[in-house]
């Protein structure tokens, strides 16, 4: 059990900058989600914490000892691959045993070990299997058990998911969090799959071009989004970015969109936006479920507008309607039983009590 | 895909829809046709050698069907196999070919292991390195290796020359270069994450490679047994040049210097000390072919 400091890690690989001078502090028994689109640098990251590779500068401490040149197998870690890594000549149980074997431990103890991670994770039956005689799943179990019985400081995960189907994806996933709850560990996860993320993660790290964008809760990160990537990678079907101007008008504050089409900025919000008016780059950030069809109930800061509708997808539970605004594809969630038809104009509602205002030059959510 | 690719190439002619099935029948007569040619080509030597084995030197002269035996006798491999040369070859063979073996395996698996997995400085170049040393012929390596021995007897006072032993020494240098080869092929398809898993579950390298890749690697490892059993069983250039005195030989140039007198050549005990000497790889073939089979298609396809 154990906390994980990186302070100001960076990985080149000849002249690439590959983590750019990530600050992380990961505390005891947390579960963090580095996430981010390929190449972003979280990986390196999770092989960096791992010993896997070498860091080309900054510190990172394990447990409170500097661990920048300590081999892998001597930083106390388990580590989930991505394609399972088991070692295809032994069955579940030597598959398991094999790190503790090596650290001579006493057959007795890995026998109990071996047992209690096979019962949390409830593969007792397939101990003398080999891993070709398994499914996806069940490998990516075994693993989770191999990393289990080593009961090390950090647990690593690296895309464990990636290579399971959709459904069997969710199944682990909630599998995983229940391990979790059973064996608490320090965890470090890594994933492009923004869902894994929220659901699984005390806190999210969202890293993009090997630096960290925002690390924060998943609803923080999903409610105040400190930049427009965090504010455009977290959330599905993603927020929608409308350029607009903020102008003064008769006293308020108001977003004009174009020539026809402005709307009031929240009562709120005036103070915190005033000093950005008439400032170019300026960016409206909503996300879909802000847009939806008109109700009688009128909220405060909620506005309708018409609006020609070009796309429609019924999802079952929810209809996204697409329409264009001044050049920007918008997505709005409207009822199913709402006739959202493509081709007409439907009466929609914008709610702007959720609304981000976003400055397109820095990319920073204001 | 030949057919598909002839009809779709040719649209003049008029368009015929065969069925599957019957392109299928081709395919299956075309082949059999070439693998009886193959198998014709290919036994035609040995049962030869087989049916003069068993015949008498007066037979063999004589001009009679030479495709038949009419008065088939044993004493071939009788005076053969109680001859004490011929099992002096024999055993010269076996003990040459199995430490050839041996000692490639160790250098090729070590040396594999290292360049595919290790990274270090010129791993690359080495490994290509390896590789040509393989493509320079046996036969341009005889002047240099008169001189190492030369200056191996004049600097320790070994006697290099015409010793079975020493042939331990050369074969290496034809085996060792090509099972790297393989090893590293072999070595290159098991995922990284797999010594990855082994080195945080805390694996030396030493152990990663024992445990995990030599295990794993079996079939790459049988087939480059093969290889090297093959060729040193095999070689004839270098003993034919290195040994001389009788006691010395190996089975290929033994053969062929004791049974061969001036210009007699005593057919009968040639072909069947030939066809004694070339039943061992054959076992060693059968016995191994499964893995053998799995080696050289690994790779191939994943899981």
């Amino acid at each position: 059990m154990a906390q994980v400091t990186l302070r100001k890690v960076i990985k080149k690989y000849d002249e690439v900058l590959a983590v750019r001078g990530v600050d992380l502090d990961i505390a005891d028994k947390e579960f963090i989600v580095l996430v981010g689109p390929s190449g972003c640098g979280k990986s390196t990251t999770l092989r960096m914490i791992a010993g896997l590779e070498e860091i080309s500068g900054g510190d990172i401490v394990i447990g409170g000892d500097v661990v920048n040149d300590v081999p892998p197998k001597d930083r106390d870690i388990a580590m989930v691959f991505q394609n399972y890594a088991l070692y295809p000549h032994m069955n579940v149980y030597e598959n398991m045993s094999f790190g503790l074997k090596l650290k001579k431990t006493a057959r007795d103890e890995i026998d109990r070990r071996v047992k209690q991670a096979a019962q949390i994770l409830d593969i007792t039956e397939l101990l003398d299997r080999k891993p070709k005689q398994l499914s996806g799943g069940q490998r990516q179990r075994v693993a989770m058990g191999r990393a289990i019985v080593r009961d090390p400081k950090v647990f690593l995960f690296d895309e464990p998911l990636s290579n399971l189907d959709a459904k069997l994806r969710v199944q682990m996933r909630t599998e995983i969090k229940k391990v979790h709850q059973k064996v608490r560990t320090t965890t470090v996860y890594v994933t492009h799959d923004q869902v894994e993320a929220m659901t699984l993660a005390d806190r999210v790290v969202v890293m993009n071009a090997g630096l960290i964008e925002q690390v924060g809760a998943p609803n923080d990160l999903y409610h105040s989004p400190a930049t427009k990537f965090v504010a455009g990678f977290i959330g599905s079907p993603a927020m929608n970015f409308i350029p607009c101007q903020l102008e003064q008008a008769a006293g308020a504050l108001r977003l004009r969109v174009n020539d026809r089409f402005s709307l009031p900025v929240p009562a709120s919000r005036t103070a915190r936006y005033g000093t950005y008016v008439g400032r170019p780059n300026l960016m409206l950030g909503l996300r879909p479920e802000h847009i939806t069809e008109t109700r009688p109930h009128v909220e405060p800061d909620q506005h309708d507008f018409d609006m020609g509708i070009e796309v429609v997808e019924p999802m079952g539970m929810e209809t996204l309607v697409y329409f264009t605004v001044n050049g920007a594809e918008v997505c709005g969630r409207v009822n199913p039983n709402a006739n959202a038809a493509a081709g007409q104009t439907m009466k929609l509602r914008a709610d702007l009590s959720n609304m981000h205002l976003i400055d397109d030059t820095t990319g920073k959510v204001l | 895909m030949a057919n598909a690719a002839i009809s779709a190439g040719a649209p003049v002619r008029p368009v015929k829809y065969g069925s599957i099935s019957r392109d299928r029948r081709w395919a299956m007569r075309w082949s059999y046709f070439f693998l009886v040619l193959f198998v014709i080509f290919f036994l035609t030597p040995p049962l030869y050698m087989f049916i003069t084995s068993l015949k008498s030197s007066g037979e063999i002269s004589a001009a009679k069907n030479p495709w038949w035996v009419y008065a088939p006798t044993l004493s071939n491999y009788i005076e053969l196999l109680t001859q004490n040369q011929y099992l002096v070859f024999f055993r010269n063979s076996a003990l040459v070919s199995i430490c050839v073996v041996a000692i490639s395996i160790v250098i090729s698996v070590v040396a594999a292991f290292s360049l595919a997995r290790m990274k270090f400085w010129g791993s690359a170049t080495l490994a290509t390195g390896v590789f040509l040393t393989y493509l320079i012929p046996d036969t341009l390596l005889f002047i240099p290796l008169f001189k190492m021995f030369a200056f191996v007897r004049d600097t320790t006072g070994i006697e290099l020359m015409n010793h079975w032993w020493t042939l331990i020494i050369i074969y290496p240098t034809l085996t060792v270069p090509f099972c790297t080869w393989i090893m590293i092929g072999y070595f290159a398809s098991i995922p990284k994450e797999l010594d990855e898993a082994a080195l945080i579950d805390g694996a030396t390298w030493m152990q990663t490679l024992t445990k995990i890749f030599i295990p794993v690697a079996l079939p790459g490892i049988i087939a480059a047994t093969i290889f090297a059993f093959t060729v040193s069983w095999a070689q004839f250039l270098y003993p034919l040049a290195f040994t001389t005195s009788t006691d010395e030989l190996v089975l290929p140039v033994g053969i062929v210097t004791t049974l061969i007198k001036g210009d007699v050549f005593n057919w009968g005990q040639i072909m069947t000390g030939a066809l004694l000497g070339a039943a061992p790889p054959l076992i060693i073939y059968a016995f191994l072919m499964d893995y053998y089979i799995a080696g050289l298609t690994a790779g191939a396809t994943k899981g």
